[in-house]
């Protein structure tokens, strides 16, 4: 059975704005009689809790952080894209469109993307209205950068800072609508079950993470914008708290997961450099605005990268794809730097290196060393903190990583997920990005999911259901409550030898190995036989210290660490389902003679959505077909 | 090379803390900070002990969570002869073989300890409530080119705004102030033409919270700007001051420095 994505009927351009009208509305007097609960601060959940609060909504806001202001969209540099077409370089909404989904390696829903693309404009908007104080020029017109993926320069950015600005602009707005009263913020809470009543979410269980106290709240819908699962490989550009346990916990209670193997390994990033690194450390694409990437012609050449002559340097990105050259999508970039290191070309220390040069030189002639530091002076400031080099004199090193998670919880158009009342938003829901997402495009969906779209949909949702008030006194809460007691109990009685890191670090290796930048059924065989054996290893060997009734970091790292390991088993399992190549699944069963990916639109143009059957079980295959009513899917090629 | 940590330990609010020795050996030059702190507490986990408590998250020096002293000093930047850093973003290779290191909390009355080298900041939260910001629900909004802002005033704003809250201003500064923090809120929502209908208003009710919380006031000795990660300018405090008695004063008016830098 197909899945219902509830997509509006009409001409695309029409849809959002006549479901707008037909979703039906709660009158202003009534919605203070409504509680929603937000969980996770990021761009998606602060944009969200401020809105619905100023609409009128009682929310209740919930973060494992010590404030709001902390979530990972923080750390996001480049920009934000938006279809505003200031530069007058022939953008538009359906340009941005096109773009994404073309990008998405047409495996996104086309409505979802085209309200993208329509609403990206009144997130400039109202984040200039906010006081993020976007890049300018001299005239106090708003600045704009081109960004890979796109041959228009759409991207609004500040300094190398953006995730940053916008985060604090819609954590300021929720921290003006705490002031009004209008939100109940709950720090340092960490959610660790979704509560289900009759069928629909009602409701959460949280730990307080300062007191370990654990407790039950209730609410007529619950958001989900606990972002996305790239910590599941250890090594990645996610904060190190990042995790999936909201998510997977949904999932565990029957919310659908969809596409998990579609995963963002993000090119430009500095190398790893030693076994207890605890993260790797990534740099905007941006920086391929002006930097060039390349590598030795010659194989194991070990010269200084300023000694090697134009002529023995092989630009392989403006030799293979010459339209798009350094501006490739991100999978892209990133597959042509493991091919090249494969064959022995990387560049830096040890005996095969996996690094590629990204060479400022000819862009610091042409505009000069000042113009490069207004553009990226923050980057190159953390890349010479971090590898002691200067990047404005000898070229940065870097290679892909894990950066951004296209799967997520699955979502119909109103982004609730196929549990009625639980809404999932942001990284955290599978929509709009497809099998690949294009640079500076998750901030735009995790705004516009929380500025302008959830805010609409949850009141159609609210205004069938009733204000009728919730109890968290029913068995379905006392249930819930205790599973999350039981586990913490199980957690720290196995009073094994291990820290929780080290089985984090050793699915890590397996699944960068296994199901990473290159997957092939072999590997993903083998990772199926593997990950239940770490995760049993795991329930007999972990060690955890201190106890569940007071601020234990080490029981929260258990815990993710723990969800990980069933949840790498679901990743494996759409990987090796999926046989075909698109966007950042890429089998090496199905590629051209010259490495592109090969899709199989006949067999596989669908999004494949996860139902839970039990621990170490095989879980059941539910289909949204994907129809390309105004977009043909073609080869994806930017040659 | 060996490191020698003494990190002071302290189980909850109630307790009294004390230092503990540690020795952490084949420490690489490769390693960040926090990350000898990752190995000596995967050490400290397999032997049955309590790791250290510290508050981290992005470790690229953007979030603001992790911050402690290092030899007194706020993200041990007396070791990054360079410029700022936090302290995630300092690396092994700034040390020497033998090093002995004393790490300790940010320590202000308005941010308790919770636990080892974890503070609670919430109160920075309670300030930026109280008025941190521009009221403007999503939908409002006209068209983003229609403010036109200097390049220079836009500049500035970010520089203002660049802050991360991580408190290293109120740790490192002997009255325990926030005014570095505080400032830079209201100079970055006040430079631009948005934040003018809000600006008095938002000096007023931030600085009466900041008083309230308990953090104390600015005695012109600057120790925040030397710490901090983010290069927050002192003289934010000055832009910060005028806006409060402009405030204040119903005969001053803030339009007269609408732009101003």
């Amino acid at each position: 059975m197909s899945l219902n994505s509830k997509v509006p009927t009409g001409p695309i351009e029409q849809k959002w704005d006549k479901h707008k009208f037909e979703l039906k509305l709660v009158n202003p007097a009534n919605k203070r009689k409504y509680e929603i609960i937000v969980v996770g601060t990021g761009l998606a959940g602060a944009s969200a809790a401020a809105t619905l609060a100023g609409l009128g909504y009682n929310v209740k806001v919930f973060t494992f952080h010590d404030t709001p202001r902390r979530a990972h969209s923080i750390a996001a540099q480049g920009g934000i894209n938006a279809a505003k077409n200031y530069q007058g370089d022939g953008d538009s909404i359906f340009r941005l469109f096109y773009d994404t989904i073309k990008g998405g390696d047409f495996r996104s829903r086309e409505a979802n993307v085209y309200r993208l693309a329509q609403v990206s404009v009144n997130i400039i908007d109202q984040c200039v209205a906010q006081g993020v104080p976007f890049a300018r020029e001299y005239s106090g017109y708003l600045a704009n950068r081109s960004f890979g993926g796109a041959q228009v320069s759409r991207t609004f950015y500040a300094r190398g800072q953006t995730g940053q600005q916008l985060l604090l602009g819609a954590y300021q707005a929720l921290m003006q609508q705490v002031d009004a009263g209008n939100i109940k913020l709950y720090h340092r809470h960490e959610m660790l079950d979704v509560v289900i009543v009759n069928g629909h979410a009602k409701g959460i269980i949280v730990r307080d993470l300062e007191t370990g106290k654990i407790s039950k709240h209730s609410a007529h819908a619950v958001v989900l914008a606990t972002g996305g699962y790239s910590n599941v490989y250890f090594w990645s550009t996610n904060a190190k708290n990042c995790n999936v346990t909201a998510t997977y916990r949904a999932y565990k209670r029957g919310a659908y997961f969809a596409n998990p193997c579609y995963t963002q390994i993000h090119p430009t990033c500095i190398p790893a450099s030693g076994d207890y690194q605890s993260k790797l450390t990534l740099m905007s694409e941006s920086l391929r605005n002006d930097g060039r990437v390349w590598v030795p012609k010659k194989l194991g050449d070990k010269r200084h990268p300023n000694d090697i002559p134009e002529e023995e340097r092989d630009y392989y990105l403006e030799r293979k794809y010459p339209s798009f050259g350094n501006l490739v999508p991100r999978d892209i970039a990133s597959r042509a730097a493991k091919y090249v290191c494969d064959e022995r070309r990387g560049v830096g220390p040890g005996d095969k290196p996996y690094a590629v040069y990204l060479d400022f030189r000819d862009a610091i002639k042409r505009l000069g060393k000042d113009k490069i530091a207004e553009r990226y002076g923050n980057l190159f400031e953390m890349y010479q903190k971090i590898t002691n080099e200067n990047p404005y004199e000898v070229p940065m090193r870097i290679y892909p990583a894990p950066h951004y998670t296209m799967g997520g919880l699955w979502v119909d158009y109103n982004l609730m997920s196929n549990i009625p009342g639980l809404f999932v938003i942001g990284e955290a829901n599978f929509s709009d990005h497809g099998a690949n997402r294009l640079g500076a495009s998750a901030l735009m969906q995790g705004l516009a999911d929380g500025y302008f779209i959830l805010p609409y949909t949850i009141g159609g949702y609210l205004a069938e259901i009733g204000w009728n008030k919730v109890s968290d006194d029913t068995p379905e809460f006392n249930d819930a409550l205790k599973v999350v007691e039981d586990n913490i109990k199980k957690l720290l009685s196995v009073n094994g030898s291990k820290s929780p890191d080290y089985f984090h670090m050793e699915l890590g290796r397996l699944m960068l190995d296994k199901v990473g930048m290159s997957r092939n059924k072999a590997g993903l065989e083998e990772a199926l036989r593997k990950i239940p054996e770490i995760r049993e290893r795991f329930w007999r060997e972990v060690r955890v210290t201190g106890s569940g009734e007071s601020l234990n970091q080490t029981l929260e790292k258990a815990g993710r660490v723990a969800d990980f390991l069933e949840f790498a088993e679901l990743m494996a399992y759409d990987a090796l389902h999926r046989e075909e190549s698109c966007g950042g699944h890429f089998r090496e069963e199905y590629q051209t003679p010259d490495g592109e990916a090969v899709r199989n639109d006949e067999k596989f143009s669908y999004v494949a959505a996860w139902e839970y059957k039990g621990v170490g079980n095989t879980p059941i295959l539910h289909k949204e077909d994907l129809k390309f009513e105004v977009v043909k899917p073609s080869t994806r090629s930017y040659k | 090379m060996k490191i020698i940590l003494n990190v002071w330990r302290q189980n909850g609010p109630e307790d009294e803390g004390r230092f503990v020795r540690y020795e952490v050996d084949n420490v690489s030059t490769h390693w960040s900070f926090l990350e000898l702190l990752d190995v000596l507490n995967n050490q400290l986990i397999e032997k049955g002990e309590e790791p250290v408590t510290f508050e981290h998250d992005c470790r690229e020096g953007i979030c603001g969570s992790c911050g402690f002293m290092i030899n007194g000093v706020a993200h041990g930047r007396q070791y990054s002869p360079e410029g700022r850093t936090t302290v995630c973003q300092l690396h092994m290779y700034k040390f020497k073989d033998g090093d002995e290191l004393y790490l300790e909390p940010f320590r202000a009355k308005a941010f308790p300890v919770l636990k080892d080298l974890m503070v609670d900041r919430s109160a920075f939260d309670k300030i930026i409530a109280a008025g941190g910001y521009i009221t403007v629900q999503a939908g409002n909004a006209q068209d983003a080119n229609k403010i036109l802002i200097p390049k220079e005033v836009a500049n500035e704003a970010m520089n203002a705004a660049e802050c991360i809250g991580c408190g290293a201003c109120v740790a490192s500064c002997k009255n325990a102030s926030a005014m570095l923090f505080v400032s830079a809120k209201i100079s970055h929502l006040g430079l631009l033409p948005q934040g003018q209908p809000e600006r008095k208003r938002r000096a007023q009710r931030m600085i009466a919270k900041m008083d309230e919380l308990g953090f104390g006031n600015c005695t012109n000795q600057y120790e925040c700007e030397a710490v901090c990660p983010k290069g927050i300018r002192k003289d934010f405090i000055g832009r910060m001051n005028r806006d409060y008695i402009c405030s204040i004063n119903k005969e001053v008016d803030t339009k007269d420095f609408v732009g101003a830098i």
